[in-house]
């Protein structure tokens, strides 16, 4: 066991634990985000995608003695308790469906629009081909992160009415 | 008014809290338990009777029991409380596709209430009556009467309340987002919360069964719905995405433990010894807990369950003969197997002399494998033995089958097992959610304490529930004309050993603990659901068993559309060949095969067929033509296929436009188009998500889907063996048309039918088709991977 420090979300963590142990399990058991998900354990489907230092990593393969940076889940995109553009883009185009991937998409969807702001559709297929999803819901995060980046580009204002309509 | 009998306990706690007194499972308040997320429901958190309170008391460890709520209890569905806000409670689940909003959309319609100061409660077999949870898309086209009915009637009694306090006739009142106003002057009104707001209605309903229960009052005409046909949003997204809501996956309770299964490395394998001392070690390690050939390590951290799990030494003895044919050899086996079982055959006129006069005879045979759920979060659930009571957390769309099934499973009195549903991964079927709720169940049992159990990516893409294999060969005549008169249609689906729902002797515990049904359930093969006018047809469906029937990985069950797209992608394609060899255009053949008969049913279901095929056509810009195409020259060829089909009342006709690379065999759907006519839809934008979801889990089932085997075990066990969609597969344009009945002018609005699968059903048969059109190649095998697809090009020359 080792005492492992974290950064998550703007708050600091220590936790007592066998430094090879997965991150996702320190954030899920530990610090109760229940953002990150288990898909496979083999860092194969997104379902467990933080950001660390501006780059999507899959938590269920990091061991959580390798993590140097800070951890963002997606519980800390909103910011000031206003929602990420991208969560607001992905609730005018109404993406989920189950929703149990969605945080691979929305952390995959951020990481990619930090890297490339206004992306081509082809850098969207390629830059998000390692986020699955079996509600098949691809069309409408391909629209969303559209109007995310042109949300974005005008200064992170809401695109839309969001809410209960 | 009628005596109170059954008092669901959620009224009763209101009450309590009304009129000051404790309820009994106010203890747990604040205890830091589970509470259900209701973020995007704009209730006002204030209000001491809101739905969040009594959400979190049904969450507690009670003493129990926990009696089902009687449907006939107006009650039971509808809580209006005090600031005239209304909870409705129903038993379904939502796996995503937006039955909850719509119920609240159906409810808050009937009863003239605004749709944000409604919520709705789904699911828990303590609070919510038992429809059954989901499945069959009828949640909308059946459930949702009741749900309709009953809202209707509180509007009416609401109405005989305001009808008395202001002694004026009902008729001489007016309803309107929850306020009523005397007609004559409306300075006179009250709200439905000053009327009712946390006080029973005590109102006793009719009705033989949950689906027929009604009150008095009628349900509203179409037009005179409002809320009904908005695109209202739904309320599970946005904590959804900002991580808010609670799911299934997260259930947690003090004193919770951690297991992971061991499954059989193989299939059919006995278990003979475990060296518990292999995993003694490891740090948190509680317990192995096996019974027959199931296995499971309990320890008090989850990675450290999946390191025991992983690390424990058993002796397993292997079968002595093959389990099932290799996936390679498949097929070839099913066509010379014994059938178990057959359908009646359907026949029309007299195809074998029919075929023996057609000027040209056309025969094909076609495969399609084993699928299986492969949910993107594998199979979990959680269970709490405490008080002598069996609590369970689970996404499975049944809960009240899961609360059945397991209370006989654990020889407990079913009143003193709940589950509690919470939101999880796709709910297609009979998924593995069954599973993982009956072994959480019998591991809590066994270790006293909490226990929550998750399989690992490779249990579930290799063991969960798949939809059976199918073979199918079909023989069609054409008269000199190029007229179909004679279609014979044989299929063989692998379906012997069909899973029902949360069966106590079929779930996969019971199988590998070896308790089981003297015989399977016999399972069942399909026809194609479409309404051409054919003179002579036989159509012929028969079971076939693999040689392993218990404890294989190969066990059958429901999933999404059970047998839909592998009957339609026969029936489909086989229609685009007659077609080609009539020289006919596929939309042209297929409506003069829908146009050849003129009878109709009541709901309209050829008129409704025409429509929708002419519909994706005029949508897609279909210029009639024969397929194939002339071949092009490029590396890139193009091609559009048409198919059409019915499920149930719910007619869908698609349209796929293909690019095929030459050099890789890489196919890509570039467009699909699909004309949908579900009846009264509830929520159109909604119905299009659907839909589109719909299509694309079909095209991952037609380009990527195949259970892979040897003659041991599964060897398709993660996202690289069995690959699915991804978004590089996404088409670049989606169109979806909601047809919303037949084109017949003063014809009846029609009820509003289910949507959640119809339109995955042909999907497989038009991209094949449009395949086909693309490079003159028919495939009639799935998936079609790269490899298979450029090996058939090459094999054709193309």
């Amino acid at each position: 066991m080792s005492k492992i420090a974290l950064k998550v979300n703007g708050g600091a963590h220590t936790v007592d634990i066998d430094p090879s142990t997965p991150l996702l399990y320190i954030l899920r058991n530990d610090l109760g985000l229940q953002g990150p998900r288990f898909g496979c354990g083999l860092g194969q489907c997104g379902a467990c995608t933080v950001i660390i230092g501006g780059t999507a990593v899959r938590s269920c393969v990091t061991p959580c003695s390798s993590v140097k940076g800070e951890i963002t889940t997606l519980e800390g995109l909103a910011k000031a308790g206003a929602l990420h553009p991208v969560q607001r883009a992905w609730i005018d185009e109404q993406v989920p469906q189950c929703g149990f991937c969605q945080n691979g998409q929305i952390m995959n969807a951020t990481a990619l629009l930090d890297r490339k702001p206004n992306p081509t559709d082809a850098e969207i297929r390629e830059g998000m081909a390692g986020a699955l999803c079996r509600c098949m819901t691809y069309y409408r995060i391909h629209a969303a992160i559209k109007r995310a980046a042109t949300s974005m580009a005008a200064g992170g204002a809401a695109a839309g009415s969001g809410g209960v309509a | 008014m009628t005596t109170f009998t059954n008092i669901p306990k959620q009224i009763e706690e209101l009450l309590e809290q009304w009129n000051g007194t404790t309820s009994r499972r106010n203890f747990i308040k604040g205890s830091g338990l589970l509470v259900v997320s209701f973020s995007a429901a704009a209730i006002a958190d204030a209000n001491p009777l809101s739905p969040e309170a009594s959400a979190d008391a049904a969450m507690a460890q009670a003493a129990g029991p926990y009696p089902d709520p009687d449907f006939r209890q107006l009650d039971s569905w509808i809580v209006i409380h005090e600031d005239g806000t209304a909870t409705f409670y129903v038993g379904k689940t939502d796996g995503g596709q937006g039955t909850g909003t719509a119920f609240r959309q159906m409810m808050s319609d009937e009863l003239d209430i605004a749709y944000t100061r409604t919520t709705l409660i789904m699911g828990r077999t303590d609070t919510t009556v038992d429809q059954g949870g989901s499945g069959g898309s009828d949640g909308i086209q059946v459930d949702g009467w009741p749900m309709r009915r009953v809202a209707a009637e509180a509007r009416r009694v609401l109405l005989g309340l305001a009808s008395a306090r202001f002694a004026v006739p009902v008729d001489e009142l007016a309803v309107r987002e929850g306020v009523i106003a005397v007609k004559a002057d409306p300075s006179r009104t009250a709200t439905y919360g000053e009327l009712i707001g946390g006080k029973r209605f005590n109102v006793t309903l009719t009705g033989d069964h949950i689906n027929a229960t009604t009150g008095v009052a009628k349900v509203k005409a179409v037009q005179d719905l409002k809320i009904v046909g908005q695109s209202v949003q739904r309320y599970d997204i946005p904590p959804k995405v900002d991580g808010s809501l609670k799911w299934a996956v997260g259930a947690t309770i003090p004193g919770m433990v951690h297991a992971r299964n061991v499954k059989p490395p193989v299939a059919g394998a006995t278990l003979i010894s475990i060296d518990e001392s292999s995993v003694r070690g490891v740090p948190g390690f509680i317990r192995v807990v096996s019974k027959g050939n199931y296995i499971a390590v309990v320890c008090e951290r989850e990675e450290q369950a999946v390191r025991a799990a992983r690390q424990l030494k058993v002796n397993w003895q292997k079968p002595a003969t093959p389990s099932f044919p290799t996936s390679e050899e498949l097929y070839n086996y099913m066509r010379h197997a014994t059938p178990t079982s057959s359908r009646d055959p359907d026949v029309v006129g007299d195809p074998d002399r029919a075929i023996a006069g057609a000027a040209k005879v056309i025969e094909a045979e076609y495969d399609f494998p084993f699928q299986g759920h492969t949910a993107i979060g594998p199979a979990h659930a959680m269970a709490d033995p405490s008080n002598g009571q069996m609590t369970i957390w689970s996404n499975d769309m049944k809960a009240y089958g899961l609360r059945t099934g397991v209370a006989q499973f654990l020889g407990m009195p079913p009143d003193r097992v709940r589950v509690i549903w919470m939101d999880g991964p796709q709910l297609y079927g009979r998924s593995a959610a069954d599973d993982a709720g009956f072994e959480a169940a019998f591991l809590a049992k066994e270790i006293g304490r909490p226990v929550r159990v998750q399989w690992m990516r490779h249990e579930e893409t290799a063991w969960d529930t798949k939809g059976p294999a199918y073979t199918f060969t079909m023989r069609g005549g054409l008269d000199g004309q190029g007229n179909l008169i004679a279609l014979e249609y044989n299929a063989r689906s692998a379906d012997y050993n069909h899973l029902g729902y949360n069966e106590p002797d079929t779930v996969l515990i019971a199988q590998l603990i070896g308790t089981r049904p003297s015989a399977p359930a016999r399972g069942g093969a399909a026809i194609p659901s479409e309404l051409y006018a054919i003179p002579n047809r036989r159509r012929v469906a028969q079971v076939v068993r693999m040689p392993l029937v218990w404890e294989s990985p190969l066990r059958t069950g429901n999933l999404r559309d059970p047998n839909g797209p592998q009957v339609t992608f026969a029936g489909e394609s086989f229609i685009d060949e007659l077609a080609a060899a009539a020289s006919a255009d596929p939309v042209e053949f297929r409506l003069r095969l829908l146009t050849a008969s003129a009878t109709d049913d009541n709901q309209f279901r050829r008129a409704r067929s025409i429509n929708a095929v002419k519909a994706a056509a005029e949508t897609y810009g279909w210029d009639a033509r024969p397929s194939p195409k002339p071949l092009g020259t490029g590396s890139i060829l193009t091609g559009r296929g048409v198919s059409y089909c019915f499920r149930n009342q719910t007619v869908v006709a698609q349209i796929a436009e293909v690019e095929v690379h030459r050099g890789t065999g890489h196919v890509w759907v570039k467009r699909l188009v699909c004309a949908h006519d579900c009846g009264l839809v509830i929520n159109p934008e909604g119905l299009r998500r659907t839909i589109e979801g719909n299509m694309l889990y079909a095209l991952s089932r037609t380009l990527h889907e195949e259970v892979r085997f040897d003659t041991e075990k599964v060897t398709s066990v993660d996202w690289n063996s069995h690959p699915t969609l991804t978004h590089k597969d996404t088409p670049a344009q989606i169109d979806v048309v909601l047809l919303n009945g037949d084109p017949r002018p003063n014809r009846p609005d029609l009820p509003h039918y289910g949507a959640g699968e119809a339109a995955c059903r042909p999907t497989v048969a038009a991209v094949a088709n449009a395949i086909y059109d693309a490079t003159g190649v028919r495939l009639r095998r799935v998936p079609f991977r790269d490899g298979r697809v450029l090996a058939a090009l090459k094999a054709a020359g193309v």
